[in-house]
């Protein structure tokens, strides 16, 4: 079977591997790349571990195959804190005990991401019903809500600058509509 | 799961796409989202030789109003049909489908053409598409067609759809006052496929349900028109007696495979229920958009 030569932006650098078609965009990053920090849970896109952002969208990175990814911006877990500094939702995962075994955290810390991404203050209604794609077995949710809303305080603080009000952040829910993701 | 070898192809328009399906018919799959095929190409359930993804085919995702109907192409993911203002604005009942399935990520990338197209025997879509009488536009090399939803379906993962066509748009009647819908899905967890989904669409006139269409899913081997309970609503008052009368008559028409999700009893007697609340809503909505 031919390979496909395929060219991706994979947090900030650009990437690029010849691949079968048939390999799943989680292969490419974590064993071609080797970014092992998009975990494979169930591999039958139900449990969200292996969620990364694919041009801004959350998605089930084992449910899209590399050469559909050709062209993208990907964004994993390894591309969220800042050097040393921890993103607020690791940090908040740390804070609040938001894991026990941390198999689900990178994908459910980047589901988050996209969640405070288009919703900068949710309710814990809708944070639960944001990670209702995202399993953990072992904390019960609830300290992964609070490690979610810590973040989303500490990221609406960090964000305060007067002009870029909560207005630009509803407008992009609606109308930031990356055309390779229609 | 690693599926089986194939070629990829991601043409820029779509009279690449159809040339590229008709050389290769039989043996290409149109990828959309790709939440529905990949999985199958996991589990080796789907085996084609070529995928053609019309991830750069422009024009697909548009959502319009005409004078007459709502157009949706086939390419619009379950989110931009949930967030999109005339959704926003007047269409409660789509709204209510497109946001319940699957989950976030789901919803990011799986498209309405993919689904109806994929047509799995409990997915959302088609239940809805079958209530609200719309039609499914498909294109080939010869040109488009439009099929009824309800001519739709034909069997499990089987359509009307030729393998050498792309489902381009899905076309609802428009909605007009006294129109209402409502959708509600057993599920045992989110993102499970439905155990049942009923959709139920009506038209209120004079105090009466005019025409109601009832749509089911997961009790069949393929979503269809509960028209018994059509029939029975035509000309009621929307009463508890008549939704409870549609209900049974939904009911009666389903044929449900007992399994982890339930016995023949238990989703027979929960078609009747989720009937009767989705007319309670459809009712509801048809009387505030009066």
């Amino acid at each position: 079977m031919t390979t496909q030569h395929v060219t991706l932006t994979v947090n900030g650098e650009t990437r690029e591997a010849d691949v079968e078609p048939r390999l799943l965009l989680v292969h490419l990053l974590r064993d071609v790349f080797g970014l092992t920090g998009t975990h494979i849970g169930c591999d039958t896109s139900n449990c969200g571990a292996c969620t990364v952002h694919v041009d801004g969208q959350s998605a089930k990175s084992c449910t899209m195959l590399a050469v559909q990814a050709n062209g993208a911006t990907i964004r994993t877990i390894e591309g969220m804190a800042d050097g040393a500094a921890l993103h607020p939702l690791q940090q908040g995962f740390w804070d609040q005990h938001g894991l026990q075994c941390g198999f689900c955290t990178p994908g459910m810390i980047m589901q988050a991401a996209w969640l405070l991404d288009r919703n900068a203050d949710p309710s814990e209604d809708e944070i639960r019903a944001g990670i209702a794609g995202n399993l953990c077995r072992c904390t019960g949710y609830v300290n992964i809500v609070k490690a979610i809303q810590q973040a989303a305080g500490e990221l609406k603080a960090s964000q305060s600058a007067p002009v870029v009000a909560a207005s630009s952040v509803e407008g992009q829910a609606v109308s930031a509509e990356p055309a390779s993701a229609g | 799961m690693i599926p089986a070898p194939f070629d990829y192809v991601r043409p820029a328009d779509l009279d690449g796409a159809l040339k590229i399906l008709s050389e290769r018919e039989g043996d290409a799959k149109v990828l959309s989202g790709g939440y529905s095929l990949i999985p199958l190409l996991k589990l080796r359930l789907a085996q084609p030789g070529l995928l053609v993804d019309i991830r750069d085919v422009a024009g697909l995702d548009g959502i319009v109003e005409t004078d007459d109907e709502l157009r949706i192409g086939g390419r619009a993911t379950h989110r931009q049909i949930n967030e999109h203002p005339i959704m926003v604005d007047r269409y409660p009942f789509i709204r209510e489908v497109s946001g319940g399935i699957g989950d976030a990520q789901v919803r990011n990338w799986g498209t309405i053409g993919g689904s109806v197209a994929h047509a799995d025997p409990a997915s959302d879509w088609p239940a809805a598409l079958l209530a609200a009488n719309a039609t499914i536009v498909c294109r080939g090399r010869g040109g488009e067609r439009t099929i009824r939803a309800r001519e739709f379906f034909l069997g499990t993962f089987t359509t009307a759809i030729e393998p050498t066509e792309v489902l381009t748009e899905i076309r609802i009647p428009r909605r007009t006052n006294g129109v209402g819908g409502g959708y509600t899905k057993l599920e045992r967890r989110v993102g499970d496929f439905a155990t049942v989904g009923v959709a139920a669409v009506v038209r209120l006139a004079d105090g009466k349900i005019g025409r109601a269409g009832v749509g089911v899913t997961g009790v069949n081997d393929t979503p269809f028109a509960a028209t018994d309970a059509e029939s029975a609503l035509a000309g009621a008052a929307p009463s508890e007696e008549a939704f409870r009368r549609a209900g049974e008559a939904a009911a009666a028409m389903s044929n449900p495979a007992a399994d982890t999700r339930g016995s023949v009893e238990y989703k027979r007697a929960m078609v009747a229920e989720m009937t009767v609340r989705s007319l309670r809503r459809a009712v509801e909505r048809a009387l505030a958009f009066a």
